[in-house]
């Protein structure tokens, strides 16, 4: 133990102290449906069925996982576009009846060996976007499901009243039950479900179930993330991580699903069968060697977690504040990770799933709460990342404390951190602007740095509060534009600027304006911005590595397939590029950390027994990637006027930015747009940002060229049927579907590039249609 | 007397080390690359190196977090 630390016996680790009669709250559940199967083996990392809810119709079933669709969609996220593309309809939204919630695993997730290996993959239509949202989270769920025998579960339809699923994997029962006296928010439920379902009142009991669960943010709002619980033996106590993104826990709470409870029989090193368990134990070995001795000098995961990030954002100005008007800000001290560290429970390893040494998923135990319904609780926080930190640098509040609160509530109500304070950092720059005042925030004083405002609306949002504004600031900042827009207040373009969304999802919290890279790296995405596709603001903005479009399209074609790829196996990407091995810097290409790659290829190998390449890895990949970008055609969100960003991520929207970064604007003026010295000295500051504002959008629009191009797709960003083909996705629907949409493309004229090439320029082909020729 | 650090000129400063360099950049990132001309600096190295006039020196940031 190092010196000044506690005991395991002195931590208080909350959450202990609640007692609730079990008996009245399961006299009172009523099986809706069941079902009875066999239980099955995991062969080689998979479990070839998966499962199949209906809630409407009271149905249950088994659907078999071919050898083909492993083939093509590899498992997890790749499962699960498979089998919304088998079941919703191109008009489906987030609340139809055929929307489905889709948890998968994949043929790697469940491994104890190599650490990062416990990842679920949830999707869904979203509620923000209309499109199909990813997001990946770990917890025991999805490790669970697999080992109770499939290797996704699939619900569509809604419930009458509240109900609780589960899926016994000791019994091989799947069963469907009311459940109207438990608690919504999650800190309660997953208390009372952990320990109402284990087979026996012991922890070791409790750690063998795990629950999906939301809030009641999520059932008032487009922000929902699903919870997934995982029992950690030492604090005594269910704890948590979330698939955040794009309003998954607004789709459970439609569909009146309390909670999904997953129990397995037992867990062991190998129950995922794999097929070369002696080489998956030695790279695995050689991983956890690496994290154990090299981490702390690294990015010291172990003991801050993700929250390591903020100082550095800070550093280099990238550190959102006051709705990403700046990138650092001289209070940021005050939320730099030795402050959260003070608070984090030291001596307790913090893995999401078994066998994780790089235990990033820090906790806060015995915290106060200070507001709202849970005021004077003593609870066990998990987190906060450096998202959430992030998120309070966002809306210029700068306590760790308060921080704690808002990641507590926004936890257990169900609520995406990231969507909820991006948003709100935006309102507050409409309430700065008189944009929105007191009166139009139902009585809020939502200005920057105001505390107690942010927590209030979080409460009333959770209240369910019917206040016009509690209402529609909920449902995120697309649509409280157009609300803005609608009723005249502000100027539309200013409104469109700052508010920090794209496809209808917020940013996450990384400022952009000087990566024309990263700025790709959250417009040019699937679901919207989030940065799990492509990180490379370093590599773009410090290491001056990508300098050309061609480059920079590289970039966002490689790392984003890469990425793509811990999505369809069920890993964390963390302990990929997070830890380095000692002679990372002696590669060919470091950012890639090779060493790590070829471990990947080596891992899926000894898993599924297939021959396997690195560009192997990339191909399954791509194949996934194109599909989901031809199911957002297909459902009418995929083309080049979707993958439009915010100006405030380009480029500064107020004179106040402008100035703050002067030089630097200036400087730019003279570089890149070739102004002399003479005629910037001239400029009025409104010429000037008009100026940058011209060249930075088109600077956008050639790099959508360059990556559509790269992609293999139309210069309208439509997937053609030469490169599916390419990729061995044959689906006949498909390809008629995207030859279709390219021909009325072509008709309306869309088929063009979008940058505005100059004398010497050239856009990537003048070949038109190209794509045929391949 | 200058140098250039990731394809930026900056000013060169006698007897400055890998890891002054770096503070002068304001690279506080743990998880970098250096290299000068072309040759890798081990990390280890970093507070002895002297980095020579004229020279080309690449700090690759790697792409933690996100
Ligand atoms: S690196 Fe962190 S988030 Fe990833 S699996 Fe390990 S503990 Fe979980």
């Amino acid at each position: 133990m190092v010196e000044g630390q506690l005991s395991i016996e002195e931590y208080e680790t909350g959450n202990t102290k609640h007692k609730w009669d079990y008996k009245k709250l399961k006299l009172a559940h009523r099986v809706v449906f069941e079902y009875n199967y066999k239980k099955g083996k995991v062969q080689a990392g998979y479990t070839n069925r998966t499962l199949y809810i209906n809630l409407t119709t009271n149905e249950i079933k088994e659907k078999k996982v071919t050898e083909e669709m492993k083939e093509k969609f590899t498992g997890g996220r790749g499962f699960g576009l498979k089998l919304l593309w088998d079941s919703i309809k191109h008009t489906t939204r987030w609340n139809s009846d055929e929307n489905e919630l889709v948890i998968t695993t994949g043929p790697l997730c469940g491994t104890t060996q190599y650490p990062g290996s416990g990842k679920s993959l949830c999707l869904t239509v979203s509620p923000s976007t209309d499109i199909i949202c990813d997001s990946n989270v770990g917890g025991f769920f999805g490790p669970y499901l697999k080992f109770a025998g499939f290797d996704a579960l699939e619900i569509q339809g809604k419930a009458k009243y509240d109900v609780v699923i589960v899926i016994d994997g000791e019994k091989g029962k799947v069963i469907i039950e009311t459940a109207p006296l438990e608690e919504t928010n999650t800190h309660h439920l997953n208390e009372q479900l952990t320990k109402m379902y284990a087979s026996e009142d012991t922890d070791k009991s409790r750690q063998k179930v795990s629950v999906i669960s939301s809030g009641k943010g999520a059932e008032n709002s487009y922000w929902g993330c699903l919870n997934f619980s995982f029992y950690d033996i030492r604090r005594k106590v269910p704890r948590i991580k979330q698939a955040g993104r794009g309003g998954l826990g607004s789709v459970l709470r439609d569909k009146k699903i309390k909670a999904i409870v997953t129990k397995v029989e037992k867990v062991s090193g190998i129950s995922n069968n794999p097929a070369d368990p002696i080489t998956l134990a030695k790279i695995g070995t050689k991983l956890h060697r690496e994290v154990r001795d090299l981490d702390r000098y690294q990015c010291n995961m172990r003991a801050v977690g993700t929250a390591h990030l903020v100082e550095i954002m800070d550093e280099y100005d990238l550190l959102p504040t006051e709705n990403y008007r700046f990138g650092n800000f001289p209070k940021a001290s005050k939320i730099y990770s030795p402050e959260f560290y003070k608070h984090f429970t030291k001596i307790i390893p913090d893995g999401c799933w078994h066998g994780c040494t790089m235990a990033c998923s820090k906790t806060v135990d015995g915290f106060t709460v200070m507001t709202g319904p849970y005021k004077g609780q003593k609870v066990t926080v998990d987190g906060p990342e450096y998202e959430t930190v992030a998120c309070g640098a966002n809306m210029s509040i700068w306590d760790p404390l308060w921080i704690l609160e808002f990641n507590f509530y926004c936890d257990t109500y169900g609520l995406d951190t990231i969507s909820t304070g991006t948003a709100i950092a935006f309102y507050m720059e409409m309430y700065e602007y008189g944009i929105l005042n007191k009166e139009r925030c139902n009585n809020l004083e939502l200005c920057f740095g105001n505390s107690e405002a942010v927590l209030e609306l979080i409460h009333r949002i959770a209240r369910g509060d019917d206040g016009e504004f509690i209402n529609v600031a909920s449902k995120g900042i697309r649509r409280v534009k157009n609300w803005l827009i609608k009723n005249g207040w502000g100027e539309p373009n200013i409104i469109e600027d700052c508010g920090m969304e794209s496809k209808g999802l917020e940013y996450s919290e990384y400022v952009t304006k000087e990566s024309l890279a990263m700025q790709g790296g959250y417009g040019l995405t699937l679901k919207g911005p989030q940065h799990d596709e492509a990180w490379l603001i370093f590599m773009d903005m410090v290491n001056n590595a990508i300098p050309t479009f061609k480059d920079k399209a590289e970039a966002l074609h490689y790392f984003p397939m890469w990425r793509t790829w811990f999505g369809l196996n069920g890993l964390c990407k963390l302990p990929w590029n997070d830890i380095e091995p000692a002679n990372n810097a002696e590669t060919d290409d470091p950012t890639k950390v090779p060493e790590h790659v070829q471990n990947y290829v080596d891992y899926q190998k000894a898993m599924t027994g297939k021959k396997i390449t690195k560009e192997d890895l990339i191909l399954q990949s791509e194949r996934c990637y194109n599909w989901q970008r031809a199911m957002n055609v297909w459902m009418g969100r995929g083309r080049r006027k979707d993958d439009w960003i915010p100006y405030r991520s380009m480029g500064p929207v107020t004179e106040m930015e402008y100035l703050s970064r002067k030089d630097r604007y200036d400087k730019y003026l003279a570089e890149k747009i070739g102004l002399f010295e003479k005629e910037i000295e001239k400029m009025n500051i409104n010429e000037k940002m008009k100026l940058l504002y011209n060249f930075r959008q088109d600077q956008y629009q050639k790099l959508a060229d360059a990556v559509y191009f790269r992609r293999g797709w139309t210069p309208n960003g439509v997937p053609t049927p030469q490169k599916m083909k390419q990729l061995g996705m044959n689906d006949h629907i498909m390809l008629k579907f995207l030859q279709d949409v390219i021909d009325k493309d072509d008709k309306a004229g869309l088929n063009v590039w979008g940058g505005k090439y100059r004398k010497g320029e050239e856009p990537p082909s003048i070949q038109p249609k190209y794509w045929e020729k391949w | 007397m200058s140098i250039e650090v990731n394809s930026k000129v900056v000013d060169w400063v006698e007897n400055e080390t890998v890891k002054d360099l770096l503070k002068r950049m304001r690279y506080t990132f743990p998880l970098v690359v250096v290299k000068i001309n072309d040759k890798v600096v081990p990390r280890k190295d970093f507070s002895e190196v002297k980095i020579p006039d004229n020279s080309k020196v690449a700090v690759i940031h790697m792409i933690s977090g996100g």
